[in-house]
C-alpha cells in the first residue's frame, strides 16, 4: 500500500511559484511586524530560491536549530513575554521562513501550502475588506494551482492549465462553502481569550471633551455607524444620536459622571410621538457606549440604559455590532431627577472664567425664570457676532471667557461648553451631551451613513416642569449645521473631507455605491452572527431552531450540494448512458449475465444473442426479438420513441 | 500518501484474486477513495483555521475556511473521476533473463473525452510508474518488475492509483491482469567453454560452423575463418560478413544435461546450458539441446534459440 511519492523532488519552476505565494501572503503583514522580522523572512525565502537556482544542498539542522532559537528569542525581545496577536504573526512568519529552508519533497510542500492557507487567515485579523478578500482569493487560487502542479508528475499541464484547474476546484467548492457558511452552527467567540486588539488609530468620540476634540474628529470621513430605518427616516435636523453625557468640568475638560450617573435601573420616560424603529450597525470604537436617536425607548440586548440615558454595552465594542432599537423624537423625562444629580449639574470649578460667571449673574438678574435664562443665552449666540468654524483659534486657561469675549470662533464643543457653563453659573442645571447629528442617506443601499465628521455636542438643561430638555447652541449660531450638514455650515476654506462636501457629484455617487457594497459585505459576510443565523432560519420557516436542527439541516443541504456537484463532475464520465436504447441493452446484458451468459468483451450483439440463445433455449424468442430490435435501433438508423419504449418493455419483461 | 494497515489485514483485504482475462474496466464499484497523509494534514489545517475564526469572530475567515474545505471535498470527485472508467489491457512482455527487470506493457484505454493525469501503476511493493492517459487515446505504460527465478512471471496484482488534482485523496483500484512474462534462466557468468562437438567433426569449433548447407550471413567476428568471409559482398562495398553453414557434417554440438558435472544442482545446470545456448548462437554453431524431459534437435537461428531457452525456462524435473 505504500507508494513513495511523498519523497519525490519538487518541480523547480513551481517551487519559485510557491515561494512567491508565501511572499505575497506575508506582504500585508510588513506594516504590522517589526522590520527585522520582515527582512529576515524575505531573506530566508530568497535564500531558498537561490539554493533552488544554484542546485545547492539545503542547510542542515545545525544551521536551522540556532536560527529557530534566534528567531524565537528575537520575537520575545521585540514583544515581551506576553504573546499577543502581532507577536504570534511575527513568530509564524519566521517559522514559515525556516520551514521553507527544508522545502525539498512533496511532503514539505504540503506543509508549506497548509501554512500558507493559515497565514491568509492571520491577515483577516487585521483587515477584512473586500479588497483584502480579493487579494487573498488570488493567493488561494495560486496555492491551489501549486498543489495541482506538484501532483502532475508527467508535466502534462501548462502553468495556465494548472491555474485553471485550481480555479475550477475553488469555484466548484463555492456552493458547499455557501451551505457551510450559512448553516454551520455559529458559536460566539472567543473560545480561548480575547485577541489583544488595540484601539490605536481608531477614531471616534471619547469619554471627555475639551476645545478642539470634536473639530479634529470632523476631519475624518470614516463611518461611525450605518442605520436602516423600517419606515422612511425622520428629517435630518431631528436626528441627534445620543452618546456620552458629560457632567463634570475641571476648567478645561468635560468628563462623564462616573458611577453616580451611569447607574442603571431608575429610568423612565413619557413618549409623546410614535416610535421610530431602526437597526444600527456600529463600527468598533473600543468604547462601551452605543448610539441611538435621542431618546431611546429601551436598551437593546447586551446593553443597558443609564440614569442619564446613555446606552452602555457590557463590554467595549471591539467588533462590528448590530442592534435593533426604537426611539421617540417627542418625550418628557427626568421630571423627578434626583436632587444630588441636579446639584451635580450645577457644579463649576472655582476660579475659572470670572467674566463668564459675571455675565451669567447679570442674565440671571434680568430673567424672571430659567427658560428666560436659556433663551437669553441662545439669543446672544444668535444675534452677536459668533462664527462657526472647524479651525478655531487656541484657547488659554479661561477658555470660556476667551471664547465668549475674545475669539468668538468655535466649533460645536465650544458652544456647548460655553452654553452649559453660563447656565450653571446662572443656576440652571445643565449638562453636555455628545454624539452625532444628522446622517446621509445612501440612495444605493437605502440606508443612512453616519460619519465621524458628523460628531456633535449639544446641551441638556433641566426645567422644573419639563424635566431634561435638549438645547443646541450650535443651531442658534449656525442653523445650517443642523439642517443641511456640516459642509454647508463651515467656511469653504475649512479642510473637510471630499465626501462630506457636496461637490464632485460623480465621485460621491461612486462612494455611495462602494459604501453600499461595503455595507452588504459587513452585514452578510462579516456580521453573520449566531443571531443572524437564527433569524435567517426563522425567515425560511425554521423558527426556534436549535443546534440540532441546524446540524440536520446542514447535513441535508451539504449532502444535496455534494450530490449535485458529483452529478456535474462525473457527468463527463458517462457512467449512466442518457440514451434509453443503450440503457435498455445494458440492462438486458446484465439480466443474461445473472443467468450465466456473460457478454464477452468485443462480442457483437448478434453473436452474443446466438450464443445466449444456444445456452438458454427457453429464452430464445425473447433474446432474438430484443437483439433484432436493438440492432435495428442502433445500427440500422431506425429511431423513434415508440420503438425505444418497446425495447425497454421487452427487456423489463425478461 | 501511505495508508497504514496492519499487514495481515492488508494481505486479507487484497488477497490474490483470479487474474481477469481481457481488458479490465475500472468501474466505479472497484475504485476506492481514501484520504492521504497530505489530506489528513489539510483537514487538520482546516480545523485549526475554523477554531481561529470562531475565536476571533472572523466572518471572512469563515468564508475562506469553508471555501478551502469545499475545494477539498470537490477534489474527492475529481480524484475519483481521474481514475474511473479507465480500461486496462495487458500487453505481451518480451522474455527476459532471471535477474533482469521484466517490462510489462500495460495499455490504458481512455475512451472518454477527459484526459487523465498522473495515473500511477505499481506492481507489488515497487515504485510506481506515472503516466498521462490522453483523452480518446490508448497509452502504453511500462511496468517494470524485477525477476529472480526462471519460469513464467505473472504481473500479479497491479495497483492503479491517482492523487490528482490536489493530492489530498488517493483513488485506487487493484487489478489482476492475465499477463505473464517468460523468464529464462540466468546465463552462468565466468569462463564456461562450450562442450566439444560430437564425432564426425571435420574441424574444431574454433574454425566455425559446419560447411554443408549455407544458413545465412552474420557480422564478421574476430576469429572467424577467412575462408567463410563473403568476399563478393565485401567487394561490392558491403560490411564484412561471415557466411554461416549448418550441417551435421560439421559435427553436431549437443548441449546435454547428462554431460554436466554430477555435483551441479538443477538451477546451476540450467544456467550453464542457457549460457551455452547463447554462446553457440553467438559463434553461429548449430546446436541441439538434450534435457531429461525433452530433446531439441540441432538447429540454428532465433526461433531455435527461443525454443531452447523456453524449454530451459520451463524445465521441470
Amino acid at each position: 500500500m505504500t507508494t513513495r511519492i511523498d519523497s519525490m523532488p519538487l518541480r523547480r519552476g513551481w517551487m519559485y511559484g510557491l515561494l512567491a505565494a508565501m511572499l505575497a501572503v506575508l506582504a500585508p503583514h510588513v506594516q504590522r511586524i517589526p522590520l527585522w522580522v520582515s527582512i529576515t523572512v524575505a531573506g530566508l525565502l530568497a535564500w531558498r530560491a537561490w539554493l533552488a537556482w544554484r542546485g545547492g544542498a539545503l542547510p542542515g539542522k545545525w544551521i536551522l536549530i540556532p536560527l529557530t532559537v534566534l528567531g524565537t528569542a528575537g520575537t520575545v525581545l521585540s514583544y515581551g513575554p506576553r504573546f499577543g496577536r502581532d507577536a504570534s504573526v511575527a513568530l509564524l512568519a519566521i517559522m514559515l521562513g525556516l520551514k521553507v529552508l527544508e522545502l525539498k519533497a512533496l511532503r514539505d510542500a504540503t506543509v508549506v501550502i497548509c501554512l500558507g492557507f493559515f497565514l491568509i487567515i492571520t491577515n483577516f485579523l487585521y483587515s477584512q475588506t473586500i479588497a483584502t478578500a480579493l487579494y487573498m482569493l488570488a493567493i488561494m487560487t495560486w496555492l491551489t494551482a501549486t498543489m495541482v502542479a506538484f501532483q502532475d508528475r508527467n508535466r502534462a499541464l501548462s502553468p495556465l492549465r494548472a491555474l485553471r484547474t485550481g480555479a475550477t476546484l475553488i469555484m466548484q467548492g463555492a456552493p458547499l462553502m455557501l451551505a457551510l457558511f450559512l448553516l454551520f452552527p455559529r458559536v460566539q467567540g472567543p473560545l480561548f481569550g480575547f485577541p489583544q486588539a488595540t484601539s490605536a488609530g481608531v477614531s471616534g468620540l471619547s469619554d471627555s471633551m475639551s476645545p478642539g476634540s470634536l473639530s479634529s474628529l470632523s476631519l475624518s470621513d470614516e463611518v461611525a455607524f450605518r442605520v436602516q430605518f423600517q419606515a422612511p427616516p425622520p428629517k435630518v435636523q431631528s436626528l441627534y444620536w445620543r452618546g456620552p453625557v458629560l457632567w463634570d468640568f475641571d476648567g478645561t475638560t468635560w468628563t462623564m459622571g462616573g458611577a453616580g450617573t451611569t447607574a442603571t435601573g431608575g429610568v423612565h420616560h413619557e413618549a409623546t410621538t410614535a416610535p421610530i424603529q431602526y437597526t444600527v450597525t456600529l463600527e468598533p470604537h473600543y468604547m462601551r457606549w452605543v448610539f441611538a436617536i435621542d431618546l431611546p425607548d429601551a436598551a437593546p440586548p447586551g446593553t443597558a440604559l443609564t440614569n442619564d440615558y446613555q446606552l452602555l454595552s457590557s463590554r467595549p465594542i471591539r467588533t462590528r455590532l448590530r442592534y435593533q432599537v426604537s426611539s421617540r423624537l417627542g418625550y418628557r423625562y427626568g421630571l423627578d431627577e434626583r436632587p444630588e444629580l441636579l446639584r451635580r449639574a450645577l457644579r463649576l470649578p472655582r476660579g475659572y472664567n470670572p467674566k463668564a460667571v459675571e455675565l451669567a449673574r447679570a442674565i440671571r438678574a434680568q430673567s424672571p425664570n430659567d427658560l428666560d435664562v436659556i433663551n437669553n443665552v441662545l439669543n446672544r449666540f444668535r444675534t452677536e457676532l459668533f462664527f462657526y468654524t472647524l479651525v478655531p483659534p487656541e484657547l488659554g486657561r479661561d477658555s470660556v471667557d476667551e471664547f465668549l469675549f475674545v475669539t468668538r470662533r468655535g466649533f460645536c464643543e465650544h458652544y456647548a461648553a460655553a452654553f452649559v457653563f453660563l447656565l450653571r453659573a446662572a443656576g440652571v442645571p445643565a449638562r453636555v451631551v455628545t454624539g452625532y447629528q444628522g446622517g446621509e442617506m445612501n440612495p444605493v443601499g437605502d440606508y443612512m451613513i453616519v460619519r465621524q465628521s458628523e460628531a456633535h455636542a449639544w446641551a441638556e438643561v433641566w426645567l422644573k416642569d419639563q424635566g431634561w430638555v435638549r438645547a443646541d447652541p450650535t443651531a442658534a449660531v449656525s442653523p445650517a449645521r443642523i439642517e443641511a450638514g456640516i459642509a454647508a455650515a463651515v467656511p469653504a476654506s475649512d479642510p473637510l473631507p471630499i465626501s462630506v462636501r457636496g461637490s464632485f457629484e460623480l465621485l460621491r455617487q461612486l462612494r455611495f455605491t462602494w459604501d453600499a457594497m461595503a455595507n452588504s459585505w459587513n452585514q452578510w459576510v462579516l456580521g453573520y452572527s449566531p443571531e443572524r443565523q437564527m433569524k435567517l432560519l426563522s425567515d425560511v420557516g425554521f423558527g426556534a431552531a436549535t443546534w440540532q436542527t441546524l446540524a440536520v439541516l446542514l447535513m441535508a443541504v451539504a449532502g444535496t450540494v455534494v450530490g449535485v456537484m458529483a452529478l456535474l463532475v462525473l457527468r463527463k464520465l458517462g457512467l449512466a448512458p442518457r440514451d434509453p436504447v443503450t440503457r435498455a441493452w445494458r440492462a438486458f446484458c446484465r439480466k443474461l449475465a445473472r443467468r450465466g451468459t456473460e457478454r464477452r468483451p468485443g462480442e457483437g450483439p448478434r453473436d452474443f444473442a446466438r450464443r445466449a440463445a444456444a445456452e438458454q433455449p427457453s429464452l430464445e424468442p425473447m433474446i432474438t426479438a430484443i437483439t433484432e430490435l436493438y440492432v435495428a435501433l442502433r445500427y440500422a438508423g431506425k429511431s423513434g420513441k415508440v420503438q425505444a419504449r418497446r425495447l425497454r418493455e421487452l427487456v423489463n419483461s425478461l | 500518501m501511505s495508508l497504514v494497515l496492519p499487514p495481515r489485514f492488508s494481505r486479507w483485504l487484497w488477497r490474490p484474486r483470479r487474474p481477469e482475462a481481457g481488458p479490465v474496466t475500472l468501474t466505479q464499484r472497484r475504485v476506492y477513495v481514501l484520504p492521504t497523509g497530505a489530506g489528513l494534514l489539510f483537514a487538520g489545517t482546516v480545523l485549526v483555521m475554523l477554531l481561529g475564526c470562531i475565536n476571533y469572530n472572523l466572518g471572512l475567515g469563515y468564508v475562506l475556511t469553508f471555501l478551502v474545505c469545499g475545494m477539498g471535498v470537490v477534489s474527492i470527485l475529481h480524484t475519483f473521476r481521474n481514475l474511473a472508467q479507465l480500461q486496462l489491457k495487458g500487453g505481451r512482455p518480451e522474455p527476459v533473463f532471471a535477474g533482469d527487470d521484466a517490462v510489462f506493457p500495460v495499455l490504458l484505454v481512455n475512451s472518454g473525452g477527459l484526459p487523465r493525469y498522473s495515473i500511477g501503476l505499481a506492481a507489488a511493493e515497487l515504485a510506481a510508474t506515472y503516466i498521462e492517459a490522453r483523452a480518446n487515446e490508448t497509452t502504453v505504460a511500462q511496468v517494470r518488475v524485477p525477476t529472480q527465478h526462471r519460469g513464467r512471471l505473472a504481473l500479479g496484482r497491479l495497483r492503479v492509483f491517482t492523487t490528482f488534482p490536489l493530492g489530498l485523496f488517493v483513488a485506487w483500484s487493484n487489478v489482476e491482469l492475465d499477463v505473464q512474462c517468460l523468464v529464462y534462466p540466468r546465463p552462468e557468468p565466468g569462463r564456461v567453454p562450450l562442450p566439444p562437438p560430437r564425432a564426425g567433426d571435420a574441424e574444431g569449433l574454433e574454425s566455425g560452423t559446419g560447411q554443408d548447407d549455407f544458413a545465412g550471413l552474420r557480422k564478421y567476428q574476430a576469429g572467424d575463418s577467412l575462408r567463410h568471409v563473403a568476399w563478393k559482398a565485401v567487394a561490392r562495398g558491403r560490411p564484412v560478413m561471415t557466411k554461416q553453414f549448418s550441417g551435421l557434417a560439421a559435427g553436431e554440438l549437443w548441449l546435454e544435461w547428462d554431460q554436466l558435472p554430477p555435483d551441479l544442482q538443477t538451477e546451476a545446470r540450467l544456467s550453464r546450458l542457457t549460457r551455452w545456448v547463447l554462446d553457440a548462437t553467438r559463434v553461429g554453431h548449430a546446436y541441439g539441446l538434450r534435457l531429461p524431459s525433452a530433446v531439441i534437435v540441432p538447429g540454428i537461428g532465433p526461433a531455435h534459440q527461443e525454443q531452447c531457452l523456453t524449454t530451459l525456462a520451463l524445465f521441470k524435473r
